[in-house]
């Protein structure tokens, strides 16, 4: 029994994406720079990959810009936006407290180089309220940026709302969309998005493929220089296997969302239903406002760490957002911002489904879950506290 | 792999885990906030040997496991023997930890002194404080990797 509920982090590639990049690594070996046919064919298959990217969220073929990764498309995006509108005098940027470390650290190390940011907090459900974005909005705000729906906790953040009150207000918008391509529909022309940032192995594509979109007429400038590839905006030979691979499984995942899902939200309610019989122990991030396959659930007394290496010991692969997890002091700065205290949120632990589970899986799931939460509180001199009422519980 | 497979046993497979009614010493350790607490009791008879230990520990894989050596590198010493061990020697004896996890065997040393100290307090025996520091201070470590 091996259950693999970790797809937030990475997802196992779709046969159709192998297959596509198995193909293209044998036959399109060409430089698609190159004028010869074996160039012209790779360049026909690259055309190809960037018409279904763009197709499977809305776009123009040439709105797009294969990246490295979702890390990548979000740091250019905003170094992007930032210097753009700092030429304008713009230096200000808004963003939020639960966003990925590849946003979150872009923002720091502009805040270093003089831009001002300003991260708005989320409610106890993980959404971002849309009049807080109009009220941090300047006159001098350069970029908003906010994900479309969270990593850890799942929430889906109100990004049409978003976007339309960004382009009345004439500031450039970008999402972090790395999470939600391929699992929510997305139409970044009809829902008025500016950049998008997308990540192929989130959809069951290849890692350290992504790409970001720019609407026509947005500026973009390099992160990386070189030669003349992605219109100028991205050198580097591309990584046409992994690009090729990408567009596969997304356009598979675009054909095949509606039923997908409905059975994973199923799955996702199923394995929330069950996790909650345990005492002191709560769902984070809105029940309904969420990822398809997101489930997160803190369980007072225990640490993340220990509970996912025993869930592996039984043949499920989860994570959590407890510091041991991380290497660093803190949980997860997302727990941290829905107002978990520190010692709770060391006791997360995120489930992420997909399409190929079963119901069987997930009452595995709902039974073993509870048999190490209950040992590992046996264990627990903070259990122990709670139980004899020295210290009171946080979740009721 | 993330830890050895000494670390993995002690972690499935704890050693003197429990509590303890009739405890000659208690010693807690560490904070919840940072994530790792460790209760460690010890059964200390009149010659002065340790003749059983418990534990109790909120903390990963690695403070787990670092209790667990500990408990078992002190039982049937006596006291004195017991204050000598370090968080040095309960990481060789799990064949190491990864870098960021070296506070757990530090903190396991500190239980161990903690639960001693309990025990001279109870007896109102005289002790030199200095005897009853850690020995070494390992740092947390700041890295941010966060979740993917
Ligand atoms: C919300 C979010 N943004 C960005 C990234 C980074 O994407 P990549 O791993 O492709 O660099 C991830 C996942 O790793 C993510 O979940």
């Amino acid at each position: 029994m091996y259950i693999y509920a970790d797809n937030a982090a990475t997802t196992k590639p779709s046969q159709t994406a192998i297959d596509a990049m198995v193909s293209c690594l044998k036959e399109v070996y060409g430089n698609p720079s190159s004028l010869h046919s074996a160039g012209q064919k790779a360049a026909e298959v690259l055309y190809q990959a960037r018409v279904d990217v763009a197709q499977a969220i809305g776009a123009d073929f040439n709105e797009i810009y294969f990246t490295s990764g979702g890390s990548e498309a979000d740091n250019q995006a905003i170094r992007s936006a930032a210097l753009t509108g700092a030429r304008r005098g713009k230096k200000h940027l808004v963003s939020t407290k639960i966003e990925h470390h590849a946003v979150l650290h872009t923002l720091d190390k502009l805040e270093n180089e003089g831009f001002e940011v300003t991260l708005l907090e989320v409610g106890p459900d993980g959404i971002v309220k849309v009049e807080d974005v109009e009220k941090a909005i300047r006159p001098d705000t350069a970029l908003v940026t906010i994900m479309y729906a969270n990593n850890e906790i799942g929430t889906i953040q109100p990004i049409t709302e978003i976007a339309a009150l960004c382009r009345e207000k004439k500031v450039v918008f970008h999402t972090d969309a790395v999470q939600a391509v391929g699992h929510l529909p997305i139409n970044v022309h009809d829902q008025q998005i500016d950049m998008l940032s997308l990540s192929g192995h989130k959809f069951h594509g290849p890692r350290g493929v992504g790409a970001l979109y720019v609407r026509k007429g947005i500026p973009l400038r390099n992160l990386i220089e070189g030669g003349a590839q992605e219109r100028g905006k991205r050198a580097g030979t591309e990584n046409l296997p992994a690009i090729v691979g990408m567009a596969a499984a997304l356009k598979e995942a675009v054909a095949n969302m509606e039923e997908n899902s409905k059975t994973v939200t199923a799955l996702r309610d199923r394995l929330i239903k069950g996790l909650s019989h345990i005492d002191h122990s709560r769902l984070n991030g809105d029940p309904v406002k969420r990822l398809p396959g997101n489930v997160n659930f803190v369980f007072e007394g225990i640490e993340g760490e220990s509970l996912l290496l025993l869930l592996d010991d039984k043949g499920i692969a989860a994570s959590s957002g407890s510091a041991c997890t991380s290497g660093s002091l803190d949980p997860s700065h997302v727990l941290l911002s829905i107002g978990l205290p520190h010692e709770v949120a060391h006791g997360s632990l995120r489930l992420s489904l997909d399409e190929s589970m079963t119901e069987e899986d997930i009452d595995y799931i709902v039974n073993a879950v509870p048999e190490v939460v209950a040992y590992l509180r046996d264990i627990s001199p903070v259990w122990e506290d709670l139980v004899k009422g020295d210290k009171d519980y946080v979740i009721q | 792999m993330l830890y050895s497979e000494k670390v993995m046993d002690h972690f499935r497979n704890p050693r003197n885990l429990g509590k303890m009614e009739d405890a000659s010493g208690i010693g807690e350790v560490g904070n919840a906030k940072c994530g790792d607490i460790m209760k460690l009791y010890l059964k200390i008879d009149d010659q002065g040997v340790i003749t059983d230990v418990k534990f109790n520990t909120f903390g990963c894989g690695s403070a787990i496991a670092s209790t667990s050596m500990a408990t078992e590198m002190i039982k049937g010493k006596t006291v004195q023997e017991a204050l000598e061990l370090s968080n040095k020697a309960v990481v060789e004896a799990l064949d190491g930890l990864p870098s960021h996890k070296l506070h757990c065997s530090v903190l396991a040393e500190e239980a161990v002194k903690a639960a001693v100290k309990d025990f001279y307090d109870r007896n109102g025996i005289p002790y030199d404080e200095k005897t009853l520091a850690a020995s070494d201070m390992a740092e947390h470590a700041h890295d941010e990797s966060g979740l993917l």
